[in-house]
């Protein structure tokens, strides 16, 4: 198990530092959260460098999700939650007050675990939508949605049928349509909850090529259970863990270096299949 | 290739229906001879015993055919699918006292004629009642565009908004909605009526309308709103959009056809509204074109009026009145699930 995984993490090249030019860094300092009394997240800090692809691997609960939320500021959208700690886009702290939180979630898409085309909208118009919603103009629409289309490899299986329901796609293209939504936005920083849970292993490899095609331009991070797309699609991979109390970030590096020689006993045994 | 024909194994063969037909006459039979022989008397007993030999002899049927579980199975079965015909039943015969009364009454001059020149006592052939039509679309009509906004607003408030006054918003629209449609009326006599306006219209009725109304739309838009996945909420502002424009682009589409519903809902809790209009529209019999000047007249008033004057002749106007009534209402009804229903192209 673990030779095959560093073998597979091994198999693409991480960028190195010199091409990381494109795209916007994310960085977390000192990140707690709560939802209400519960300390769900303790103390996470992480450094997203611009134009890389980060998986967050761990248990369930371990507060990967929970993570991920408050860097574009949906943490808050649960009642009773709250947060510590700071998050930098280019520098300057998301939180920091009277910073308009629809602008920062313009800048930091997301893409969630359930594909959630919008129900009343054609295919054409959810990815369009969040134009509409953000009160965006654009000069070219149409050019707009068939890159953002061809971006999220969606266009060639949709684009004779712009006017159709979104929900009349499988999972695997609603779910691709959904990231071509978050795409027209033209965020520098994608967020992706565990895209690929609900998915076939065909619509997973189709959607792993788009996160490695996106990540020319845009820095991605990404939830995921599963150790072998963590291995095939991130250049760095960080470790949660929650020993009961609330989650923690156990490790982070080269996704080659979790995946062969994890320093972290802990990181070892999760990534062997040891437990979790 | 052989071609496969279609078949439907588990169909009832006819042997099934043969012996479905049996249980069913042997009920009936059961029943007649038990009403024969036993004090039980009156139509209600032969119902009611037949209800429970059909019930108890499918039970049975199954129980031989297939053991003790198949027979709780097709007892239950059986006794639910009368219970569902007993419920239509009363609206079945509803309509039919409705059309059988009322048909006479109908012809094509009172939809053109109203009754400021005729007493209701007057024949047939004389009068009319499009005062009472326009005066009902007009007051339904106002009330709507009162409470439509104020309904669903509502409904935001306590589903999206989820302020601090949620909790007694949902309370007070919930206790609002057993209000008695003559407390209503009497709310507005006594408010605005007697101490404003001073003379009945039909704007004062839709005032009473809109307060039995809001709570219908306010409530079923609230139960629609919550079946909205929340995903969406998320995908709408995860999207760099406010609250108010995922709200407006998202929620509402998503949930346009039961708010229709609501909507539908809210006019069937008012058109056939009798008591507030009776103390509050001054109840024309002349077309009254303006809400706000001079008493209007409506159906549920017509009705009333044309069972008190009490001859034959008024009283089947009241009958014809009921039959146009609930034509319109069964309008508006089909018209609402048409649009709600629409495909988005």
């Amino acid at each position: 198990m673990t030779s095959s995984l560093s073998e597979v993490a091994n198999a693409h090249v991480t960028k190195a530092p010199s091409i990381r030019a494109a795209g916007t860094g994310l960085e977390a300092r000192g990140v707690h959260a709560w939802f209400t009394k519960h300390h769900a997240l303790a103390d996470v800090s992480l450094d997203f460098a611009p134009g890389t692809v980060t998986a967050l691997i761990g248990p369930s609960g371990c507060g990967k999700s929970t993570f991920i939320r408050t860097l574009n500021r949906m943490h808050e959208f649960i009642p009773g939650a709250a947060m510590a700690g700071e998050v930098l886009l280019d520098g300057k702290d998301v939180y920091a007050p009277g910073v308009d939180v629809t602008k920062i979630r313009l800048q930091i898409g997301m893409v969630f675990q359930k594909p959630n085309p919008f129900p009343s909208m054609t295919i054409g118009e959810n990815v369009l939508s969040g134009l509409k919603l953000a009160q965006v103009k654009v000069d070219n629409k149409d050019d707009l949605l068939e890159e953002c289309l061809e971006r999220a490899g969606l266009w060639k299986e949709v684009k004779d049928r712009l006017g159709a329901h979104g929900g009349s796609l499988s999972g695997g293209q609603q779910q691709r349509l959904c990231i071509a939504r978050a795409l027209a936005v033209r965020p520098q920083v994608l967020l992706m909850d565990e895209p690929c849970s609900a998915l076939d292993p065909g619509s997973t490899l189709r959607i792993e090529e788009t996160i490695r095609h996106l990540s020319d331009t845009m820095t991605i991070v990404i939830v995921t259970h599963n150790m072998q797309q963590a291995a095939r699609v991130s250049d760095s991979t960080a470790f949660f863990l929650s020993d009961g109390g609330p989650g923690q970030m156990i490790e982070f590096a080269p996704t080659s270096e979790i995946f062969s020689r994890p320093k972290d006993k802990r990181t070892e045994d999760y990534v062997t299949g040891r437990f979790g | 290739m052989t071609t496969v024909a279609p078949r439907k194994p588990w169909a009832a063969t006819p042997a099934d229906r043969l012996r479905d037909l049996a249980i069913f006459l042997l009920s009936a039979v059961l029943s007649y001879l038990v009403v024969a022989v036993t004090p039980a008397k009156g139509k209600l007993a032969y119902v009611g015993l037949f209800f429970i030999f059909y019930s108890v002899a499918s039970g049975i049927a199954g129980w031989i055919k297939f053991g003790r579980r198949s027979a709780a199975d097709l007892f239950i079965k059986t006794l639910i699918g009368l219970m569902a015909f007993v419920t239509v039943l009363p609206i079945l015969s509803i309509l039919t006292t409705v059309i059988a009364k009322g048909y006479r009454g109908i012809n094509l001059n009172i939809f053109k004629t109203d009754m400021s020149l005729n007493a209701p006592t007057d024949p047939l052939n004389v009068g009319g009642l499009l005062h009472a039509i326009t005066g009902t679309v007009i007051l339904v009509s106002v009330a709507l565009v009162l409470s439509v906004p104020l309904g669903i607003l509502t409904a935001l408030y306590i589903t999206e908004v989820k302020g601090r006054f949620t909790k007694p918003i949902k309370f007070l629209v919930q206790a609002m909605s057993g209000v008695p449609s003559i407390v209503a009326g009497l709310f507005i006599l006594s408010a605005v009526l007697y101490p404003i306006t001073k003379a009945y219209s039909g704007f004062m009725a839709s005032l009473a309308l809109t307060i039995l109304m809001i709570p219908t739309i306010a409530r079923t838009s609230e139960e629609v709103l919550k079946l909205i996945p929340n995903d969406l909420r998320e995908a709408g502002v995860a999207l760099g959009g406010t609250q108010w424009r995922t709200v407006a682009m998202i929620v509402l589409p998503a949930a346009r056809s039961g708010l229709m519903t609501a909507v539908i809902l809210g006019i069937a809790r008012i058109a056939g509204e009798t008591a507030p209009l009776l103390l509050l529209s001054g109840g024309g019999d002349k077309v009254n074109p303006n809400p706000f000047h001079d008493p209007m007249g409506s159906l549920p008033y017509y009705i009333w009026k044309s069972f008190n004057a009490g001859s034959p002749e008024a009283i089947t106007r009241a009958w014809a009145g009921l039959l146009v009534l609930i034509t319109i209402v069964l309008i508006l009804f089909t018209a609402a699930r048409l649009l709600s229903t629409r495909k988005v192209k």
